[in-house]
């Protein structure tokens, strides 16, 4: 009994960045209407940006949380600016062939220069070590990513479902004429969403960061799970991606103790379950 | 028949009779085919580092300015043993490749065994560390340079269990390789009066760790194996660091760890690792010298691994194998052959010697990861603390269950 509240504690932990990235992807899917197959190397370089901060310029992770989404978002909206934009009105593949290119570029540039083994960034000082809490040993960092991502997630649901910003932000989606008629520059606004969506992926990057290795296919690996995670929840709902990211780690976090040989399949199975039974996703909308 | 299928039936036989004349012993014309994983968890041990050491085998073979023409061509099998045979295969049947060097991943690498030996071409495994290579699934078409699972658990294994690790529990990559490490581990433990008490397998490049690790915790068992390679192997050590794994005194096993991994992991975590190796950059002056060389080349200067270090040195056996045959045969068995009567030396392995069922024997190093404090420079790891001579590290030729060997 005690092994299987571990097993629920660490998959807890694993479902904080599921739900981090699939709540990015939830935003730019469900404001711009984008696959952002970027998503992965997005992360990535939220990573790798930390990593830079740290070595090169002596930044530590605290500054880097902050930091590395806002350089990162300013890349995400660069890329949208100049090459996203131009796909609005045409089929997903579009967009979705558009990201996935950027996606290799960028992971082959890194891996040029930076090889596939990866490079360690440590845990910060002031969460170094762990606590006992009887039935496992929980290291401090593992508990501050849960709690962190939390807030950053329900923060997020926030703004988008209950203030004016994310009304507009909707509405924009709704009906991009109609909103521009009241004087709402409409382009900037799905710019700053992507930057957005692009920031919560360097956060989880930077989160990472001292867990994982800092590695070029870090996101790659990741990405095909969090795309399963967000059809799951349904494509565009925000507290869907939330909750179906949690929960998908929980169930995961299971399977490596009850199967441990079909954990990195038990995800796909879901998602093929749940399309049969409800093609919309858990909690999405028709289209 | 119009003139221009006439001309390009001429055309035809003119090279039917080019490719024969090709095939005669006095042909000094080579293709080197490196395959490996170029970008994947296993790319910085073998992928572009290997297809260096192996043009740097040929330049330093000097035969071409004897008049042979060597050329190297690289492929990805991406750690899918389909990819992996359908590109040796192209390679054989289309791009006319004699050898087929490095090979990573020990699923991919058995695959591919069993081509080479249905084309008749040449193996010179490096990076593979399956013993199944050179015993069940020998073939007189292969050798196996560098290490394998066998070796790694009499090394590794051993002494740790004689320093009274006797109760294990296996961390292990689910696909061939793992399989292979823990069934030869598990036998050395049992064989020095330990005991196996479990084990977890997990799928190949897992991100994290925790599960697992947290099952290994609850085993009580003194020493957790970790039959796994790579980017697995510095996930699961760098999160066991920090799950106080080694504080509450169960200690890690890396039985299979290359320089790239403890660079990877950072000397402040990977500090007192014990571990087996075969080559090291920094043994002797010959050692240095050919890694500053091939340093230099790299991308992220990165001194050879062992597995690119056996690429090289496989591929200069294999050159002066074919010197002494005075022209290349295209006949991967007499090849083979050849190599498995000439002894081996080189500057990276010193002597050593190719066992009638393919295994290269030499010697192999047990060394401990040194501490922060220690290290003089960016690549400066490890210490060495045993060298084990090549016939007690390898296994015996009695208890090979090779075909090759009941002639």
């Amino acid at each position: 009994m005690q092994a299987l509240y571990a097993q629920l504690l660490v998959g807890l932990i694993n479902g904080s960045f599921y739900a981090l990235l699939s709540l990015g992807l939830a935003v730019i899917f469900g404001m711009l209407n984008i696959i952002n197959f970027a998503h992965g190397a997005l992360y990535m370089m939220g990573a790798f940006v930390a990593y830079f901060l740290l070595n090169l310029g002596g930044i530590n992770y605290w500054w880097a949380l902050l930091l590395a989404p806002i350089i990162v978002g300013i890349f995400g909206m660069i890329l949208e600016r100049t090459m996203l934009q131009w796909l609005t009105g045409l089929d997903h593949l579009y967009g979705l062939l558009l990201t996935f290119g950027i996606a290799l570029i960028v992971q082959g540039v890194f891996q040029n220069y930076f090889g596939s083994s990866g490079l360690p960034y440590a845990i910060p000082d002031q969460l170094k070590g762990g606590m006992n809490l009887g039935f496992m040993f929980l290291p401090v960092y593992r508990g501050w990513v849960v709690v962190f991502s939390l807030v950053v997630c329900l923060a997020t649901w926030f703004l988008i479902e209950k203030t004016q910003l994310g009304a507009y932000l909707r509405a924009a989606t709704e009906n991009p004429t109609l909103v521009r008629a009241f004087g709402i520059n409409v382009p900037r606004m799905i710019t700053l969403t992507y930057g957005l969506g692009v920031g919560l992926a360097a956060l989880a990057g930077v989160l990472s960061a001292p867990i994982n290795q800092v590695r070029p296919l870090m996101g790659a690996d990741l990405i095909i799970v969090v795309f399963a995670v967000v059809v799951i929840g349904g494509m565009g709902s925000i507290m869907g991606s939330i909750i179906t990211g949690f929960a998908l780690g929980v169930i995961e976090g299971l399977t490596k103790y009850f199967y441990p040989e079909a954990s990195n399949t038990v995800v796909f199975v879901l998602m093929v379950l749940v399309l049969l039974v409800k093609p919309t996703g858990l909690t999405g909308r028709a289209a | 028949m119009n003139t221009r299928s006439i001309a390009s039936l001429l055309l035809t036989t003119a090279l039917t009779f080019a490719a024969a004349g090709v095939a005669s012993a006095q042909d000094k014309t080579v293709k080197i085919g490196a395959l490996s994983d170029q970008s994947g968890l296993y790319a910085d041990l073998g992928g572009p580092g290997s297809t260096l050491a192996a043009q740097m085998a040929v330049e330093d073979s000097g035969l071409a300015a004897k008049g042979w023409k060597i050329d190297i061509i690289s492929g990805d099998h991406q750690n899918k043993p389909d990819i992996g045979t359908a590109i040796a295969r192209q390679w054989f049947d289309v791009d006319k490749v004699d050898i087929i060097v490095d090979v990573p991943n020990s699923g991919v690498a058995l695959a591919v065994n069993n081509v080479i030996k249905e084309k008749n071409g040449v193996y010179i495994n490096s990076g593979a560390a399956t013993s199944d290579l050179t015993n069940a699934q020998c073939s007189p078409n292969t050798v196996h340079w560098t290490y394998d699972t066998y070796m790694l658990a009499h090394t590794t294994g051993q002494a740790l269990v004689k320093a009274g690790g006797d109760t294990w529990f296996f961390l292990t990559a689910d696909y061939a390789f793992g399989a292979a490490l823990e069934r030869d581990t598990s036998a050395v433990v049992t064989a020095n009066g330990g005991k196996v008490v479990g084990g977890v397998k997990h799928p190949l490049n897992t991100p994290d760790f925790s599960s697992f690790l947290l099952q290994a915790q609850a085993s009580k068992a003194k020493i957790i194996g970790l039959a796994n390679a790579g980017g697995d192997t510095t996930n699961t050590i760098k999160q066991a660091a920090e799950f106080g794994i080694g504080k509450g005194g169960q200690k890690l096993a890396a039985l299979l760890l290359f320089l790239t991994d403890v660079k990877a992991i950072g000397l402040e975590t990977a500090q007192g690792l014990n571990f087996t190796e075969t080559f090291y950059w920094d043994m002797n002056d010959q050692t240095r010298a050919f890694s500053k060389r091939f340093a230099a080349k790299m991308k992220n200067n990165a001194p050879p691994t062992m597995v690119q270090a056996g690429v090289y040195a496989g591929v200069r056996h294999y050159l002066k194998a074919l010197e002494a045959l005075g022209g290349n045969p295209h006949d991967g068995v007499k090849i083979v052959e050849k190599m498995k009567s000439m002894p081996t030396e080189d500057d990276l392995f010193g002597k050593g010697e190719i066992q009638p069922n393919g295994r290269t024997i030499h010697s192999a190093y047990l060394f401990e990861v040194k501490k922060p404090s220690e290290s003089k420079g960016p690549w400066d790891f490890y210490k060495l603390v045993g060298t084990v001579p090549g016939d007690q590290a390898f296994t015996p030729l009695s208890e090979s269950k090779c075909a090759l060997l009941k002639k």
